[in-house]
């Protein structure tokens, strides 16, 4: 009669990795919504397009490693690095963009480093900034919201859009970014910019039709689905609070001290908290744990580089929206970050 | 380092510590019923070492006749504990056998034919032990063979051996564990003997005030303790009882010196540092035993739990029953099916695997949990780590439980050293969390083996460069000395020389001397000669 050996402890948590992250992309799912009512169909076809790629890179990557096949998605990270690049990029974007970035995202700063777990850039990010410096007009040419456009898409123009650059009547991408007034529209964070770069005030900038509801059409209520996605995680004990928490603060803090001084040249920390990527960023991104720093007070640290870097590229760099360089710049940073936050352990000076 | 707060503690302030979890606790399972006395076995297996530190030395010889209470082993000049014969009977054997250890591996046992008489060896008990001296007690506790009961295993009477200022003496009936309820059934059942063992324990330390923390989930024993100190108003001004809100691992003796006191026991110190010391609510018991009524530790209380156990409860089981016996006796029926069923000694979170049933109970077993495969799911293949940190928010040592699993498995031992590894109390919470299923524990316990190993093959090697250079230097030294003996040897002869000659005797340098003078006479004499034949030739020939 043998019995089993096994390691202490015999009881364990019943969740697992795999339900970790089915979490994380169920958040989403608002943010997906609130993204297909005003930017139209061509998420769902980004989404689409980068699980693919992630499935076959996945797959192929545990076939090169000599491992079965049937565990690609076994912790369903990659099923996570994919939704959140397609719903990064312009939903319009060609094919190949996607197929790009997420293959990058997974066979080289995924794998390469030794797959999940073991890589220092957040793969999504990096494979975003891979994609914004090798395709920036790609990357740049964000649809404008279906309330605004002449043209509403249906899902089979969305398809050729994607698939080859036209619709189905023939309108090119650049065509149907066009307004009413037949004026090509940026995001409201690119318009700002631009017009500050013009010499406009702030408020004068803002009289354009892309700031018509708060925080800009669409992009405002875009963030405050992701913060809805992301108050779940918080909730659900899948994310801590100190990431988010600390990038909304280290955004907020200095870009109100700035618009506070020169309100009539800067973004308004409203303007900054809902619009363009923060809260995706905050919630999703940014709390990405593999990449981020280790401790709690190391994370909340972490998250406060992330904010401050937003708000420095945004208003001072060349890049209208800064969370993908930001994260990456903070991923750097972790290994100092984790040494000055190491917490003190029992009994090392604390209560003694 | 400041004085303990000692108002805020009298105020019955409670504090915290970081971290810990709250996994299903499942103690309905076993604490329903009384402790019922399990029937005495057939043989009993005594391994003499069931206690941290070394073994006695053995005291019969195979075939021997012995009785129950009786001496098998004496406590040797290393510090050792006695075990007792657990109930009367005939040595069958002395050998190795195997143990409760998670190695798996055989020690020395002591095995006995039991005769079923259970005829005692005589004892001798003190009701008035307040007449006995520190020394005398210590003395009695150490010769009842009694081992901290709450899982360590320490010999209680080297703990009070330690002489120093005690703010407080902590009884420890937390019990924080799942499923494990021998303490709550002993505290419901004998809380008299566990003040009367307390009052001992505070009179040995020379400690007057004491604290008994039981768990919040054991109401029962709180509602027993309260009513016999509020009838016993000398004792409650010296004794008082702590309620301790339900966390893993409350018990722990770290976690819960800072839950009482406020508190942290100095890394690699003891909590004696802090003026504190800690017994088990079922070493209390066994210490009142002791001295009251004289009866050596042989026998303790095993919680028998889990799902495939038809009696699940708690026994009174002499020490050496072979784990079958008890099982057999509590209905266990193994699970059939793939996944092969687990006999754990201890609990969940910190109890280890059986291989087999032969085993003994010992002084540190306080439980048996035979889980289904539903209560307890087999451990699932192990994931990389994500970094989630869920480790670190439960890690009651607040260590970085993911950064001391990529340094292990780097075998970084630095690294390890530096995230404070020897600080981790293995309680197992970090584990329990991970959504990879890492056996971080396990992975920890065998870099501090490691570590262990290093620290050992260093120190021999330290020991055999130092024999190395002092026989190097000896041989020097024997060299230098060699040496100078014979300078010593070459100047004594000189001077004695000398001393002859001054006394008159022939002085063997004049011996020289002269010899040179007559070789030297003799060169001259010859030159003289060949000269004198030149010159002579010379003539002729001109």
């Amino acid at each position: 009669m043998t019995f089993k050996i096994a390691a202490s402890p015999h009881a364990h948590q019943r969740r697992t990795t795999t339900q970790v992250m089915r979490w994380v992309y169920l958040a989403v799912i608002p943010g997906i919504l609130v993204h297909s009512y005003f930017f139209g169909l061509g998420i769902f076809l980004q989404l689409l397009l980068a699980l693919l790629t992630a499935w076959i890179c996945e797959a192929a990557v545990m076939r090169v490693r000599g491992r079965s096949v049937a565990s690609a998605w076994q912790d369903h990270t990659a099923i996570v690095t994919a939704v959140l690049l397609a719903i990064s990029i312009p939903s319009l974007a060609p094919w190949w963009i996607i197929v790009i970035g997420t293959a990058f995202a997974i066979l080289v700063v995924k794998h390469v480093y030794g797959g999940v777990g073991q890589n220092l850039f957040n793969p999504a990010m990096a494979g975003y900034v891979l994609l914004l410096v090798s395709f920036p007009v790609q990357m740049t040419s964000w649809p404008i919201p279906q309330q605004l456009a002449q043209l509403q898409l249906s899902l089979a123009d969305t398809w050729q859009l994607i698939s080859s650059g036209y619709s189905q009547a023939g309108y090119s991408l650049e065509q149907l970014r066009s307004g009413i007034d037949g004026v090509t529209m940026a995001t409201p964070l690119d318009s700002l910019r631009t017009d500050l770069s013009h010499q406009l005030t702030t408020a004068e900038a803002l009289q354009k039709p892309i700031f018509g509801s708060f925080a800009g059409v669409g992009w405002g209520y875009l963030n405050l689905a992701f913060l809805l996605g992301g108050l779940v995680l918080i909730y659900q004990r899948i994310i801590s609070w100190h990431i988010p928490a600390g990038v909304l603060l280290g955004l907020t803090v200095p870009a109100t001290l700035l618009w506070l001084f020169n309100p009539d040249q800067s973004i308004s920390p409203w303007l900054h908290l809902m619009s363009g990527a923060t809260m995706l960023g905050a919630f999703f991104i940014a709390t990405d744990p593999v990449t981020a720093a280790t401790s709690n007070k190391g994370r909340f640290i972490f998250g406060l580089i992330i904010g401050a870097l937003v708000m420095v590229i945004r208003t001072w760099g060349g890049y209208p929206d800064a969370v993908a360089f930001a994260v990456l710049l903070a991923n750097m940073a972790v290994p100092v970050i984790d040494k000055y936050s190491q917490p003190l352990a029992y009994g090392h000076g604390g209560r003694t | 380092m400041s004085a303990i707060n000692i108002s805020a503690i009298e105020a019955g302030q409670l504090w915290s510590f970081h971290g810990g979890i709250h996994p299903p606790e499942r103690k309905q399972l076993s604490n329903q019923t009384p402790i019922q006395t399990l029937p005495l076995s057939k043989t009993f297996v005594v391994p003499v070492k069931q206690h941290s530190g070394n073994s006695g030395e053995i005291l019969v010889a195979v075939g021997d006749d012995v009785r129950a209470g009786q001496p098998l082993t004496q406590p040797g000049l290393q510090r050792g504990l006695p075990v007792h014969a657990p109930t009367s009977g005939t040595v069958l054997a002395i050998d190795e056998q195997p143990i409760a250890h998670p190695s798996g591996l055989t020690d020395l046992t002591i095995t006995l034919a039991a005769d079923g008489q259970d005829a005692w060896y005589p004892t001798t008990p003190c009701p008035d032990y307040q007449q006995l001296s520190r020394a005398e007690l210590l003395e009695r506790i150490q010769a009842a063979g009694i081992a901290g009961l709450g899982g360590a295993g320490f010999p209680s009477a080297q703990k009070l051996a330690l002489q120093r200022p005690l703010e407080y003496l902590i009884i420890n009936g937390v019990e924080c564990e799942p499923y494990i309820t021998a303490d709550d059934r002993l505290m419901r059942e004998h809380a008299a003997e566990i003040i009367s063992g307390t009052e001992i324990l505070m009179q040995v330390s020379g400690c007057n005030k004491a604290l008994i923390a039981i768990e919040e989930n054991k109401p029962e024993a709180i509602a027993i303790f309260t009513q016999l100190l509020s009838e016993r108003a000398a004792t409650a001004s010296r004794i008082a009882l702590r309620q301790v809100p339900v966390k893993y691992p409350s018990g722990g003796e770290k976690q819960l010196i800072e839950i009482l006191t406020g508190r942290q026991v100095p890394s690699r110190g003891l909590p004696i540092d802090v003026g504190l010391l800690m017994h088990n609510v079922g070493t209390a018991f066994a210490i009142h035993q002791a001295i009251v009524l004289g009866i050596p530790l042989i026998q303790r209380v095993v919680t028998v739990t889990g799902e495939q156990v038809d009696k699940p409860g708690n026994y009174w089981v002499r020490l050496g029953t072979p784990v079958a016996d008890l099982l057999a006796y509590a209905g266990f029926h193994e699970t059939t099916g793939k996944a092969a069923q687990r006999v754990i000694m201890g609990g969940p979170m910190m109890g280890f695997a059986l291989a087999n049933l032969q085993v003994p109970v010992v002084k540190i077993t306080n439980c048996l949990l035979l889980p289904s495969t539903t209560e307890l799911a087999p451990a699932q293949q192990e994931m990389n780590c994500i970094r989630c940190g869920a480790c670190a928010d439960v890690c009651p040592a607040q260590l970085l439980p993911q950064q001391l699993q990529w340094l292990a498995k780097a075998k970084d031992y630095d690294g390890l050293e530096q995230q404070n590894l020897f600080d981790c109390i293995e309680c197992g919470a970090c584990a329990y969390v991970c959504p990879s299923e890492i056996p971080l524990v396990h992975y920890y316990r065998k870099a501090k083996a490691e570590i262990r190993n290093i620290a050992r093959e260093k120190a021999k090697a330290e020991i055999a460069r130092e024999r190395f250079e002092a026989r190097q230097e000896r041989l020097e030294r024997e060299k230098q000395e060699r040496l100078e003996r014979h300078r010593q040897a070459a100047e004594a002869r000189k001077a004695a020389q000398a001393e002859a000659v001054a006394a008159g005797a022939d002085n063997p340098q004049d011996a020289v001397q002269a010899a040179i003078a007559r070789a030297k006479a003799r060169k001259a004499a010859q030159a003289a000669a060949a000269a004198k034949a030149n010159d002579s030739a010379e003539g002729e020939s001109s």
